[in-house]
């Protein structure tokens, strides 16, 4: 049950996505969700669907797999939906029953909306299923080492991070054999009436907690066994290397943009 | 009649994704009311998966489980009680300790099974004497005391559902010797008193020589034996082949055997060992110190 | 052979915590290890042995008495990295030390802490990973690996900062008995190979059967410290400390209590089939 998690999975591969510099993924992801964000019309979003679908490609994972991190968020979409087209009260009115109101403009918003939410989940996911959580910490890490110089505890923040990512599946692990322990102490935990099994969450949470405490402690004093004293002055093992790849990525997305800023232009003048 | 039987028990993780694997492969096994068995096996051997069906805990993927008699599955209602009739100890299970007194974590258990407040208490106190765990000790917090003693109170909440079959897995893993032989010499002694049956799963086969009536070996998810203790033995080169420790001193009788000393019995703990050779050695007046 | 650890009158007391007394943990340990010595360090929980073992890289200070590692004080704060490059610890769980998801920067990590360039780093990664046999992980997930293989890599960590001692706190105390046998092997081999001194805290007698001495400790002293087969020669006063002999050697203590003529110092399974058959030949 715990296992079926796929939010932030990392497919291993060797696609020329996944050996992009981890950091130039990032800059164009941002500038990928920024395309979504101001073009304005049908034509910008198609620009960005052929973008995704072409990267998609690249990456030789299955389309299957981008449908599954859409999936979740289905329901909230088509309500949301529902309501800009029930709500909306522009353009054409199709349908009229009291104050609802089907309107051509409510349509147009309500697909433009999913077209667009869809679109930024799917590339998002792209990046996480090329890019391995390790990986993106070390990326974000650098990418934001400027704020260093504020005093912004960048080093502190991905240590943290990497190594809660490194302990996901230890805990999962330790879930699941604490709650074993508590069912075979008859502890009701999917089965029972809502109380009893809010009441039974307790005898897995706390000895989870306690378990964990117990491996902070741990960790940290092997950390400075290993004489760990905080960012200053480490090296790494882990080398980003920006090879002419990224560079021609980076080109291709700000094109991409540029493509969907000046079609939308023209899309607008041809329809005036 | 058997108590706990298996027939023709299978378990596939992972159904249909890249990482299935069978656990457990057609296992057939009885296992009779009152004995006190060993399980061995190494690491991925299947035997944690195969005594997570016992309780109820896994399904089959295919084949039964049955406790008296009845095919646990036969209503999925009912499988909760199936766990209070079948007492599983995990590898580890201070870690599930969770009240704020020891009393209240024994109490766990009994409580789930809706026993009365007179009935809880009887059974913790009882349990808690079976274990060796002195009565003061039941108002205290189950974290301020030793690793051991917490280990004891974990297991007491299982046996405070006084079930049929109690299984423990690997009770004294990363324990001292002292440790380890008081958690062995505990259960034995309520073992004797309840005459119930139990299951001990362990790596070392020096811990379990000493009082299981039977082995049970599991290999490569493949039940290998399931004999009485000396039958089992008896073949201990193949036991040690499949990557199993055999006691030292069974090593030291093999040898003597190979060497032309035969005495015609399985050795596997140290006073038998003594009581063997010197039953043989009677009569031997040389071999006495000046 | 130079002094590598020498402790002199070492005592410990964990402070009171207000409503109790301070406990004293260990009372007045006197002990030196030699460079490249593999001691065993033998005691059951409560002993002190852990507590000693903390002593020997600075995560515990003496309340008395001094412990000096290859010429360090440990209380010398200024030199903390500089001690604990030299003395390595690994500790009894696992999980519990392993920093990263990459097991080859796990193996880093160290080395990154202390500034190592690149080169040298990975150079010294990929020595530590092939030395204890773990190269063909690097690039695997800590989670993907068993117990044994986890300490492993533990063991590699600390070899990358190349020390001239590693302290092992009950490394296979959570191990299965093919886990204990790796880590077991691959101590011996780091010890023999590369003259790294090794003190292996452990309880399972068999573990230090295989060490150069062993050291008994019991309530915060050290009752023994001799060769194994010196050591378990004491059968009766090692079971009373809470501790295990080797079968053989309990045998053999078993049957010179009946009388007979058995030799009091076996302790492998060659030396008491010999010991039998030369009783029945008499």
């Amino acid at each position: 049950m715990l296992r079926d998690v796929t939010i932030g999975q990392y497919f291993p591969g060797n696609s020329i996505i996944h050996r992009l510099d981890p950091r130039f993924k990032i800059v164009i992801t941002l500038i990928y969700i920024l395309m979504l964000f101001t073009g304005s019309n049908v034509v910008c979003l198609a620009v960005g669907a052929i973008y995704t679908l072409i990267a998609i490609f690249l990456s030789r994972i299955p389309l299957k797999m981008f449908w599954k991190s859409v999936k979740p968020l289905l329901p909230f979409l088509l309500i949301t939906a529902l309501l800009n087209i029930l709500l909306v009260d522009s353009g054409d009115v199709f349908f009229k029953w009291k104050f609802l109101k089907i309107t051509s403009g409510g349509i147009n918003i309500s697909v433009f909306m999913i077209i667009r939410i869809v679109l930024l989940i799917m590339g998002s996911s792209l990046l996480t299923y090329t890019t391995s959580p390790i990986t993106l910490t070390d990326a974000i890490e650098r990418l934001l080492s400027p704020l260093k110089l504020l005093k912004f505890p960048v080093h502190e923040l991905a240590m943290m991070m990497s190594i809660a990512l490194r302990f996901v599946p230890t805990l999962i692990e330790e879930t699941d054999k604490i709650m074993s322990a508590q069912k075979a102490r008859g502890a009701e935990i999917d089965t029972g009436s809502f109380l009893t099994r809010a009441k039974n969450m307790i005898s897995i949470l706390v000895p989870l907690f306690i378990s964990s405490f117990r491996r902070a402690d741990e960790l940290a004093t092997a950390m400075e066994c290993r004489c760990y004293n905080g960012g200053e002055g480490r090296t790494r093992l882990r080398q980003l290397k920006t090879s002419t790849r990224d560079i021609v990525a980076l080109i291709i997305t700000i094109f991409f943009y540029a493509a969907a800023i000046t079609v939308s232009i023209v899309f607008k003048h041809l329809m005036k | 009649m058997a108590i706990l039987e298996t027939r023709q028990l299978t378990y596939t993780y992972s159904i249909g994704s890249p990482f299935e694997k069978t656990a457990v492969d057609h296992v057939d096994l009885k296992i009779e009311e009152g004995e006190m068995v060993g399980v061995m096996g190494h690491t991925g051997s299947g035997k944690s998966t195969l005594i997570q069906h016992f309780n109820g805990l896994l399904k089959p993927t295919s084949g039964q489980v049955l406790l008296d008699g009845q095919d646990i599955w036969a209503d999925k209602k009912k499988i909760r009680d199936v766990r209070f009739q079948v007492g599983l100890v995990f590898q580890y299970p201070e870690y599930q300790i969770f009240e704020e007194t020891v009393f209240k974590d024994i109490a766990f258990g009994p409580r789930n099974m809706g026993l009365d407040e007179k009935e809880i208490k009887r059974r913790v106190l009882e349990t808690a004497h079976d274990i060796g765990l002195k009565e003061e000790l039941l108002k205290r917090s189950p974290f301020d005391l030793s690793g051991g003693q917490k280990r004891r109170v974990a297991i007491a909440g299982v046996m405070a559902m006084e079930p049929k079959v109690l299984i423990l897995d690997e009770p004294t893993a990363g324990l001292d010797p002292a440790g380890r032989d008081k958690i062995l010499s505990h259960i034995k002694q309520y073992h004797e008193r309840k005459k119930n049956t139990i299951l001990i799963v362990s790596h070392s086969m020096e811990d379990i020589a000493g009082f299981a009536d039977k082995i049970l070996v599991m290999n490569k998810a493949k039940l290998f034996c399931y004999d009485d203790t000396e039958k089992v033995f008896g073949r201990a080169d193949e036991i040690s082949e499949i990557g199993l420790d055999v006691p030292q001193i069974t090593k030291v009788f093999m040898e003597l055997k190979k060497q032309g000393l035969d005495f015609g019995k399985e050795v596997f703990t140290v006073p038998y060992a003594r009581d063997l050779l010197l039953k043989h050695l009677q009569g031997k007046a040389g071999a006495k110190l000046c | 052979m130079k002094n590598i650890i020498e402790i002199s009158n070492l005592h410990f007391s964990y402070p009171s915590d207000g409503d109790t007394d301070p406990v004293e943990v260990l009372k007045g340990i006197d002990l030196t290890i030699k460079e490249g010595e593999f001691v065993a360090v033998l005691g059951h929980n409560g002993s002190g042995k852990s507590t000693l073992a903390k002593h020997i890289n600075a995560i515990l200070l003496p309340t008395e008495g001094k412990v000096i590692v290859d010429g360090i004080d440990t209380a010398d704060e200024s030199q903390l990295f500089e001690l604990r490059q030299r003395a390595g610890m690994v500790f009894q769980n696992p999980d519990n030390q392993i920093v990263s998801s990459v097991v080859e920067e796990d193996v880093a990590f160290a080395l990154e802490n202390l500034g190592v360039p690149y080169e040298e780093m990975r150079r010294r990664v990929d020595e530590s990973l092939k030395a204890v046999n773990m190269y063909d992980y690097r690039q695997h997930s800590p989670s993907q690996l068993s117990g044994g293989q986890k300490q492993r890599i533990a063991i590699a960590g600390i070899i990358a900062m190349r020390p001239k001692c590693i302290i092992l706190d009950e490394p296979t105390a959570m191990l299965d008995p093919q886990g204990r046998r790796e880590v077991m092997a691959t101590i011996r081999k780091m010890n023999r190979e590369q003259g790294i001194t090794m003190v292996l805290i452990t309880h399972y007698m068999d573990e230090a059967a295989q060490c150069d001495r062993i050291v008994v400790m019991d309530k915060g002293t050290v009752a023994l410290d001799d060769t194994p087969r010196e050591v378990f020669s004491h059968v009766e006063q090692v079971m009373e400390i809470g501790l295990d002999v080797p079968q053989v050697t309990e045998l053999a203590w078993e049957l010179r209590k009946a009388g007979y003529n058995v030799p009091n110092d076996i302790i492998t399974e060659e030396e008491c089939v010999e010991a039998i058959q030369h009783l029945f030949q008499a």
